[in-house]
């Protein structure tokens, strides 16, 4: 099945590589659409995640999907979608007509990483206060600041 | 104040009067701190919008500042009554990474204590689906029955609810004296228990009046909407991250995957209760068949001083040096899923090479299933939205993270 998997997505276009429990996709932002498309097509028809990973010293953000089956053959796989995009103005289309559950996954992916998915129709503040500002927390240049067991109060 | 102040407070303002904003929360408004905005026309629901994010502490990024085994205690409080199925995904991720396999008998303790753990916390779940249409009964009995197995649980790992049970490669602690009598003594009460709950609760009239039929989820959306747990077995989709035989010994155990095909709220309920009988059973399994030998990896163990190392076989309680705090994590990434009380977990850990992981993405059951407040109310009347949010078993603090 896991062969099939690859070769069925080496057929339309798409380079995939199995490493064991996923399958890895490679994408440029314009492909994300189609794949996730065919995604649906071979039976991963919703997300188990939508993740942002930031890689400053390269300038971009790694935008991440995994996609996963409930049908007893795929169940062992999850398909992994990976695209970059530039740090300073992270933008993808938004999944949600093709992955229905994308719709609080991107939201959150907005709200912490600050990736733009164009087309949402609900980009507000999730788990993050209304008010916030300030880079999105997850960003590598967001330092947590730690305080002592005393607080210093002057 | 101007007069025109005061008069533009009292007029009415314009806008549509035909639908009504109730809101619900954020301080504690069910089973935890969070907010419904619930739009009504009539008496009937028109939307909901969830507003969660109350208790967000946020678990990723915390985890990137510790070193990696630190980050076992902090993401257990995302769900505190299940602490072993929350923690095992990401267990399981650092050992992928590390490329560390637990022993026999260390699989078969992760086992046991996930499916305590289990029932703790569909019992949880089962006495605020009790207390959302007023039942106090079933609310405190459950409450007080959840008590039996959070103390095997304090027997097993020396604490109630923050285990911090499964370290990679292993666990650090072996089975106590008198526990396999202990723990077949709670099933005996539980099975009793049960036919207790179906008769004052499970089969009321008046609790099937509330529960039956309320927030129906078809199959096909439930698949499309990657609901997760009981609520997506309720609906008659047969998945459960324990068939994925990723972690702990079920492929080596007899038990079902209990599904329903209704898909309503009652469904949701009754699904727990068979989980919790399936769950007994695999503790009775695991009791049986568990073999002697390590707790450990012997790759860990080697790290402990010789003195020590004689002492934790002799009491079968593990203390780790501190260099074990200082294990680096070779560079690559790994997913894990876990099937917890609520649903499945997911982890996603990169490392780049150093003590402390480069990213942790954890998406939670609650986080999964909260879009279930979008798609299930609408059309029904608002006093069906607490036997639909109770049947849920949606638990805030864990899609919050």
């Amino acid at each position: 099945m896991t062969l099939d998997l690859v070769a069925a997505l080496r057929e339309k276009g798409f380079e995939a590589e199995d490493r064991g429990d996923v399958v890895t996709v490679r994408l440029e932002p314009g492909k994300l659409e189609e794949a996730a498309r065919l995604a649906v097509e071979l039976g991963f028809d919703h997300l188990a995640s939508v993740e942002g990973v930031d890689w400053p010293q390269d300038g971009v953000i790694e935008v991440i999907y995994h996609a996963e089956s409930y049908e007893e053959e795929l169940r062992g796989k999850l398909l992994e979608l990976r695209v970059k995009v530039p740090r300073d103005d992270p933008r993808l289309p938004t999944l949600i007509e093709v992955w229905p559950n994308a719709l609080f996954l991107e939201r959150e992916t907005w709200d912490l990483m600050g990736v733009v998915f164009e087309g949402h129709p609900e980009l507000r503040r999730l788990l993050m206060p209304p008010d916030w500002e300030g880079p999105p927390p997850l960003r590598k240049d967001f330092k947590v600041k730690t305080e002592g067991v005393f607080v210093n109060v002057e | 104040m101007s007069s025109s102040v005061v008069t533009r407070r009292l007029l009415a303002k314009e806008g549509d009067e035909s639908v009504y904003e109730v809101f619900i929360g954020p301080q504690h408004p069910a089973s935890g701190h969070m907010r419904f905005i619930v739009r009504l026309q009539g008496d009937v629901i028109v939307s909901v919008d969830p507003d969660i994010g109350w208790v967000h502490r946020t678990m990723e990024k915390l985890a990137e500042t510790k070193e990696s085994i630190k980050a076992i205690p902090l993401l257990e409080r995302m769900t505190i009554i299940d602490s072993q199925n929350v923690t095992i995904g990401y267990v399981r991720a650092l050992e992928k990474l590390l490329g560390v396999e637990p022993p026999p008998r260390a699989k078969y303790l992760r086992t046991l204590l996930s499916e305590i753990n289990r029932i703790a916390s569909h019992l949880y779940g089962m006495g605020l689906a009790g207390i959302f249409v007023n039942h106090s009964t079933m609310f405190m009995w459950c409450f007080g029955d959840r008590e039996v197995w959070i103390q095997l649980a304090e027997d097993l790992t020396g604490a109630r609810l923050t285990h911090s049970y499964s370290v990679p490669g292993g666990v650090r602690r072996d089975l106590p004296q008198g526990f396999k009598e202990k723990a077949l003594k709670a099933i005996r009460y539980m099975e009793k228990r049960l036919e207790d709950y179906y008769r004052i609760f499970f089969n009321n009239p008046q609790v099937r009046a509330r529960y039956e039929g309320v927030g129906v989820l078809k199959k096909s959306d439930a698949k499309r909407l990657g609901i997760v747990g009981p609520n997506l077995r309720a609906s008659g989709v047969k998945y459960d991250a324990r068939l994925l035989g990723d972690y702990g010994v079920y492929d080596e155990l007899d038990f079902e995957v209990p599904t329903m095909e209704e898909g309503d709220a009652m469904a949701r309920l009754l699904l727990r209760g068979e989980e919790i009988k399936q769950s007994m059973n695999i503790i009775r399994q695991v009791l049986d068949k568990i073999p002697d030998g390590p707790i450990m990896a012997e790759k860990y163990m080697r790290l402990v001083p010789p003195k020590l190392r004689e002492q934790a076989l002799k009491e079968g309680r593990i203390k780790f040096p501190g260099i074990f705090a200082n294990l680096k994590l070779p560079k690559g990434e790994a997913v894990a899923r876990a099937e917890m009380g609520h649903g499945e977990i997911f982890y996603h850990v990169i490392s780049d090479g150093t003590k402390k992981p480069y990213r942790v993405r954890v998406v939670t059951p609650a986080f999964r299933n909260v879009i279930l407040f979008r798609f299930l109310p609408p059309g029904h009347r608002f006093m069906d939205f607490p036997p639909i949010y109770g049947s849920l078993d949606y638990f805030p603090p864990e899609a919050d993270r």
